[in-house]
């Protein structure tokens, strides 16, 4: 469905994203995994066509990304890109105007759910509502792949909880989902498939479910095995 | 419900439902929750949640009726039987740890009849 090809990204004498390969199939939830800086947002934004790669490329349905996937490519990135003067109502409306596939009754039906209301201005919402509002736009829309980056950061536990509804209410047998998080816990027992990033590199993919039956253990096991005790906390 | 991540999360869902039934809180006959709905409930992945239901499919516990759902199996017996099981496995367990402690299972017996005095 989405297919990533010896993808390298190289920012002045930095390389960020180094000869990465991997697919994406339908029906599966994924968890892009790395502390910060190991390249997730990098691989996600050239995904989204947003960022070209230097060598290699992604592919959507064997054709290359552009603004023709970005039409069934739902993206989430870290970052906030609403106008201060905008409502809740106004970020569904630029919503509408930009993506056919974008349902006002599922937004407001999501936005209930996350507890804000539609006059909510976005300059005033706190950092965790702004997340909140940022699912709730991004999973309004009827997209075959949803890529979402970071979509737990700095939420509290209670919202966490209705955001993983909303990514397993859009979870379908012809739909895929990508979920990037340095927080290992909260995927767990989400995804199907666990790619790891370090520096660049693809530092392994796994089917979690059969990571547990055949070697009794967990995403956070072969986190640590990865990136060693040095590296970030699980937690 | 909390999971332990080292053990595959469709046996843990698998347990926690013979447990629902073994204690009425589901009956036989019942209507299940569609996949979706059950990954939802638990907050689990959907393909694990459609592991669950073949599982016990295989087992013998549930059925499914094409276009209709998964239902909780009308054999009786199945479900008695099914109590048992688990009760061995309890038991298997407990006296597992009980003999790397060096306590024998007579001795065990002692520590609850024991324990059922007070």
């Amino acid at each position: 469905m989405l297919e990533c090809r010896e993808i390298t990204k190289i920012y002045g004498r930095k390389k960020a994203v180094d000869a990465v390969s991997f697919q994406i199939e339908p029906g599966r939830i994924y968890a892009m995994l790395g502390p910060n800086g190991s390249g997730k947002t990098t691989l996600m934004k050239m995904a989204a066509g947003l960022v070209k790669p230097n060598t290699g490329g992604f592919f959507y349905n064997n054709e290359p990304v552009g603004p023709k996937s970005r039409r069934e490519i739902a993206y989430m990135s870290t970052e906030p890109y609403f106008y201060a003067w905008m409502t809740a109502q106004d970020v569904g409306k630029y919503y509408e105007d930009f993506f056919e596939d974008f349902s006002m009754e599922q937004y407001q039906k999501l936005l209930q759910r996350m507890e804000l209301t539609p006059d909510m201005k976005t300059k005033s919402l706190s950092s965790g509502m702004m997340a909140k509002l940022k699912i709730a736009v991004t999973m309004a829309r009827d997209a075959k792949i949803y890529m979402l980056d970071e979509p737990l950061n700095g939420i509290d536990l209670l919202a966490r909880d209705e955001i993983m509804r909303s990514i397993l209410e859009a979870s379908d047998p012809d739909k895929a989902l990508i979920v990037s998080s340095h927080l290992v816990d909260e995927l767990e027992k989400v995804v199907d498939v666990a790619i790891f990033v370090k520096e660049g590199h693809l530092a392994g993919m796994y089917d979690v479910e059969e990571l547990r039956i055949r070697q009794g253990k967990s995403v956070a096991d072969v986190y640590r095995e990865i990136y060693g005790h040095g590296g970030e906390q699980t937690c | 419900m909390e999971f332990n991540p080292q053990v595959p999360i469709y046996l843990q869902v698998v347990t926690s439902i013979k447990r629902d039934i073994v204690i009425g809180q589901l009956k036989p006959g019942d209507k299940l929750p569609s996949v979706r709905d059950l990954a939802v409930s638990y907050t689990i992945n959907p393909n694990t949640a459609g592991r669950v239901y073949t599982e016990l499919e295989a087992e013998g516990i549930c059925f499914t009726r094409r276009g209709l759902g998964t239902f909780i199996t009308e054999d009786k017996e199945r479900v008695e039987q099914m109590k048992e099981e688990m009760a061995k496995e309890l038991t298997d367990h407990f006296l597992d740890g009980m003999k790397r402690l060096g306590i024998s299972p007579q001795e065990a017996i002692n520590i609850i009849k024991e324990r059922e005095k007070c």
